[in-house]
């Protein structure tokens, strides 16, 4: 056959056509009047809430992990007030000229003493009303180990034998813990969201596959391919997704910067490690264009999944 | 049969039911040669539909062969379908135009498929509006047209890309006989273009319209052929078309 018809000239030039925006309103746009976009937003929002969370809890862990990770603190059980000031004295003096201890510090009796307050009331806290343990800070150079916190307890052990070395981390340890549990909480919440968002556009792409079925059987039966097709429900819900993405992202990062105040109004040391840094900011940016992509790729996949079937 | 490449269909014993049901169509054997102008009759549930079906892909044969453009179309791959329905025009019976999209956008829609710029594409379709009788409805969407203007935007849609072969199930069912004659017309000048034209009516009338088309008559799944002339049909001289060397 030696005539090529007019269309198969022009098959070949580009899919553009139903990519364009005329025949994108192949399927009707509902747009913010459709429950999609809202869905998108909600799903972004609560996201976003949820990294923002998780990062936030990262970030608290890390910095109080590098304020712990050299320290120490070296506790003198004893009774006698006179002994306790020697032995204490004397535990100074050793570990400052011990090598690989970066900085020694005797807590002073007043820091003692507001330490105790809470429990003991003004009166209890007076420095020898109660016998308080006397306590060193040590700051080694490098991380503890097990290895080094035996070293410092065999060179206590004779002249400071009231002496009890632990490691500050060690301390916190279920704190740690908790945030590593949080963490994880955080980072399946961000998960489930991600796969509840996929599973609504799925039904959603489904529900305009069903309610456009004669439109598409029409663009079928004219020639149009599988991609073309999906491509325009991936087009339209798409732009719901942006659309959704913007307005979940704004309600996030609303929420974020509020809950963010609040917590920074409480002036606790160890929560002010839990700022976010700009690359947080970039990974929550970054949730309503993974929803974008998650959206078009579940839209294209479903419709392409329902096209296999129609011959 | 022999596949000659040169014809535009060839249905070879092609038998077709639907689920478990009795055949709707058996032992279907015909060729259509570039150019020839055809009439597909017969009483309702004769099979005219379904064998319009097999003709523009939308269905596959229970049994049989059937070629299309020298291509056998029932082992082709699914993706390469759409490049063979690019070339078909069809007149759907129910007309199957898209409700949200005006006139213009309906005759549009097979040259938008086809990738044709919006530039190139404004002044076919206006003239093809125009041709039809629809200029001053372009911008109308199908539910404000009536029945015999849909039938018109859903013909202006079929033959808007000049396909190889025109399928038309009753195209002339719902207009007045003036315009079904002019309707007539556009497909017998698509026909000297050299485009098949398969046209499924009731209307005998129409049938003596074109003097030199075949008749295809359908009964009870069975396609009548005494002569043979659908099998091997008579061969013309067609514009654009390679001659067969043994005519």
């Amino acid at each position: 056959m030696s005539r090529a018809p007019a269309l198969a000239r022009v098959v070949a030039r580009r899919f553009s056509g139903l990519g364009s925006e005329r025949a994108a309103q192949l399927v009707p746009q509902a747009r913010f009047t459709g429950p999609m976009p809202w869905v998108i937003a909600i799903m972004v929002a609560l996201t976003a809430i949820a990294a923002a969370g998780g990062l936030a809890l990262a970030n608290l862990a890390n910095a109080a992990r590098a304020e712990l990770s050299g320290g120490l603190t070296v506790q003198i059980v004893e009774a006698e007030q006179v002994e306790r000031d020697r032995q204490a004295e004397l535990v100074v003096s050793l570990l400052s000229n011990l090598e690989g201890v970066a900085n020694v510090r005797r807590v002073s009796d007043e820091e003692l003493g507001a330490l105790v307050e809470p429990w003991l009331g003004d009166a209890g806290a007076a420095v020898g009303a109660v016998p308080v343990p006397a306590l060193v800070d040590v700051r080694l150079a490098g991380p503890v180990t097990e290895r080094r916190l035996d070293g410092l307890r065999k060179v206590l052990a004779g002249p400071a034998p009231a002496a009890r070395v632990d490691a500050q981390a060690g301390w916190l340890a279920p704190v740690f813990s908790a945030i590593t549990s949080l963490q994880w909480l955080a980072a399946g919440l961000v998960v489930l969201l991600a796969a509840t968002s996929a599973a609504a556009v799925w039904l959603a792409a489904r529900s305009a596959l069903g309610s456009n079925r004669g439109t598409i059987e029409i663009v079928h039966l004219l020639g149009g391919t599988d991609s073309q097709i999906a491509h325009i429900f991936q087009r339209s819900i798409g732009l719901d997704a942006v659309l959704g993405g913007t307005v979940g992202l704004s309600l996030g990062l609303a929420a974020i910067v509020l809950l963010g105040r609040q917590f920074a109004a409480l002036g606790s040391g160890m929560i002010d490690g839990g700022g976010l840094g700009w690359v947080d900011w970039l990974i929550i940016a970054a949730i309503p264009l993974a929803g974008v992509v998650i959206a078009m790729l579940t839209a294209r996949l479903t419709v392409l999944a329902a096209l296999r079937r129609m011959l | 049969m022999s596949a000659d490449e040169g014809d535009i269909v060839q249905f070879d014993n092609v038998g077709l039911r639907y689920g478990a049901g009795k055949e709707v169509l058996s032992d279907i054997s015909f060729t259509l040669y570039p150019g020839s102008f055809y009439f597909l009759t017969g009483a309702s549930g004769a099979g005219k539909t379904s064998l319009l079906k097999l003709l523009y892909l939308a269905q596959r044969p229970s049994r049989g062969a059937i070629r299309m453009f020298g291509t056998d179309v029932i082992t082709l791959p699914r993706a390469r379908l759409p490049a063979f329905r690019r070339r078909l025009g069809v007149v759907f019976q129910d007309f199957r135009l898209v409700p949200h999209l005006s006139a213009f956008d309906n005759v549009a829609l097979p040259l938008r498929v086809s990738g044709v710029r919006e530039a190139e594409l404004e002044k076919p379709v206006a003239d093809m509006l125009e041709w039809v009788g629809l200029a001053d409805r372009a911008d109308a969407r199908p539910a404000t047209l009536s029945g015999g203007e849909q039938q018109r935007v859903a013909i202006a849609r079929a033959v808007i890309g000049r396909p190889d072969l025109l399928v038309a199930d009753e195209p002339t069912g719902n207009v007045d006989p003036e315009m079904a004659l002019k309707l007539l017309r556009l497909f017998e000048a698509l026909n000297r273009l050299g485009t098949t034209v398969v046209v499924a009516t009731h209307d005998l009338h129409l049938l003596r319209k074109v003097p030199e088309s075949l008749i295809m008559r359908l009964d009870k799944g069975r396609l009548g052929d005494p002569t043979g002339a659908l099998r091997y049909p008579p061969r013309r001289n067609v514009p654009g078309h390679a001659q067969d060397s043994g005519e």
